[in-house]
């Protein structure tokens, strides 16, 4: 037990650490810098405030964890439905489709995996569009449940993996359990952001995919994936029950999936035409702007893990 | 007994705007524009779109506990005070000040209808008017009602702040009692004074309505 704790400290440490080396290196910047900084100093503050909330909850308790990520889909869940188009209609459909919410956790906590892995693809599937059709109103029917199936999958289905890691119990050769692959997942899926955005904005000369999202690059995404694979490397034998070969797999699947999540994401941010989800994180836009690569890692992460360690 | 009642009330209603306070956040969560541009201090006119019961409960949830007590949403009498029990609700939880509302059986009104408005801004409080007199269809906007013109005309150092909301009619429209959770927007506008003339004053606050509901495109809703 006291391991455990340990290894799950030493990690978090670290986290804010290296948390306080960028706080350093962004304020140097924003010293020296002739350009309007205003933004960078913005979301780094909001870093303070999204691992100071996420580090509270992780020590506290698993439930407390459960419950911040069922609020994390919730208030995802939300922005998603104010930014979509939306029938009048179907009001009753979109509460029931926030209800989704607490069951799927319930599940979580409830440690029913049978369950938690069908409620949202196959119950919710089949209940929104007879929900829907209840409102006698087909004009739009297609548009609508098809929209609010996909939310509920990206926000709610996709998310609840993340905490559902959370649930695995410790063994012999990961004495960190199922927190520490949840600490994993969480940490690399953010820092691969971070990392990409940086390598980009130093390096970034060869669009990727100029379509959907005009900003990133080859450079980018190569100098993300390169970081992101290193520090899996060095994390896994504290916090995972990984080998090298399944770390290295994680620390390929993780920035490649967080890339792709994040590029979805900015697909629908185009078809919407809006910039941002939302304004609830300054400096970074909406929540969904902020989990937007760990609506495609966690899912994966979470069956890479179960599949070759559980 | 050191409360007496108009202590009581002004506790009641501060309990009262704190739960509205949480449940808006949570429930709804607002994207608030320019807030410092909202007046807490009287006597000033707080002009909104009218889309649901939501709106007052945000509006009043935007200002400091310590000036609920000065804040006060006109609202009409036939419908807030057609029972005594809502009566009651209305002008000491609420605050609000009853407008008669044009008669259906055509007598005329008893006395000039925005004499309690006029009272208030005397006072120095702060009023909140929708001028569109009905929360209507949700999320679109009518015609605004001139009686706002009057206020101004007779407080012209009072400042007219124009708010637009959106998404509030979304969340609770009228005729339901199922809240279904939206992210809504405030957008405060810079304030309006009185220039001397009613027709333009009415067409200035259009404009600045116009104005702000476009600072945004909002999302598809019918």
């Amino acid at each position: 037990m006291n391991l455990q704790l340990q290894a799950l400290h030493w990690a978090l440490i670290g986290i804010w650490g290296l948390l306080a080396v960028a706080s350093v290196i962004v304020y140097a910047i924003s010293r020296r810098s002739s350009k309007d900084m205003s933004e960078l100093v913005e979301r780094t503050r909001s870093w303070w405030v999204m691992v100071a909330i996420f580090t509270v909850s992780f020590l506290v308790s698993n439930t407390l964890s459960i419950v911040v990520f069922a609020l994390i889909s919730f208030l995802a869940l939300k922005e998603y439905f104010s930014m979509i188009p939306t029938r009048r209609a179907d009001r009753r459909v979109l509460f029931w489709a926030y209800l989704a919410v607490p069951v799927q956790y319930f599940w979580v906590y409830d440690n029913y995996y049978g369950m938690f892995a069908v409620f949202i693809p196959v119950y919710m599937f089949l209940f929104l569009p007879f929900a829907s059709l209840l409102t006698q109103q087909t004009e739009g029917f297609l548009k609508a449940v098809g929209t609010l199936n996909w939310g509920l999958m990206l926000c709610v289905f996709s998310i609840s993996h993340a905490a559902f890691l959370l649930i695995l119990p410790a063994t012999s050769e990961n004495s960190a359990g199922g927190p520490g692959l949840l600490l994993f997942l969480i940490f690399l899926t953010q820092f691969n952001d971070v990392a990409q955005y940086t390598w980009g904005k130093l390096l970034g000369r060869h669009k990727i995919v100029p379509g959907v999202s005009p900003n990133k690059t080859w450079e980018g995404f190569l100098g993300g994936v390169a970081t992101t694979f290193v520090l899996a490397l060095l994390t896994a034998p504290l916090v995972t029950p990984f080998d090298m070969v399944h770390a290295a797999a994680a620390g390929l699947l993780i920035p490649v999936a967080g890339f792709v999540g994040d590029v979805t994401v900015s697909a629908l941010k185009r078809d919407l035409g809006v910039k941002d989800t939302g304004s609830l994180i300054p400096g970074h836009g909406g929540i969904l702007d902020r989990i937007d690569s760990l609506t495609y890692t966690a899912p994966l992460f979470f069956h890479f893990t179960r599949y070759f360690y559980y | 007994m050191l409360f007496h009642a108009q202590g009581r009330h002004l506790m009641l209603q501060k309990a009262f705007y704190i739960v509205i306070r949480v449940a808006v956040l949570f429930l709804l969560g607002l994207n608030v524009r320019r807030k410092e541009l909202l007046p807490v201090q009287g006597p000033a006119i707080i002009v909104a779109n009218h889309n649901s019961h939501l709106d007052t409960m945000v509006l009043m949830a935007l200002m400091p506990l310590s000036r609920l007590k000065d804040i006060k949403p006109v609202a009409a009498a036939d419908y807030f005070f057609s029972s005594p029990a809502k009566a009651w609700l209305s002008e000491h939880v609420l605050g609000i000040i009853p407008v008669e509302r044009q008669r259906k059986d055509g007598k005329e009104r008893s006395k000039d209808p925005l004499q309690g408005c006029y009272d208030a801004l005397g006072d120095g409080k702060v009023l909140i008017l929708f001028p569109e007199g009905s929360r209507g269809e949700p999320e679109q906007m009518t015609n605004l009602k001139k009686g706002v013109s009057y206020l101004a005309e007779r407080f012209p150092q009072a400042p007219v702040v124009p708010v637009f909301t959106h998404g509030l009619g979304k969340a609770l429209p009228r005729g339901s009692f199922l809240l279904v959770p939206f992210f809504c927007d405030i957008f405060i506008g810079e304030p309006i004074t009185w220039e001397g003339n009613r027709i333009q004053f009415m067409n200035t606050l259009q404009d600045r309505f116009a104005a702000l509901s476009g600072e945004k495109t909002f999302a598809p809703w019918e």
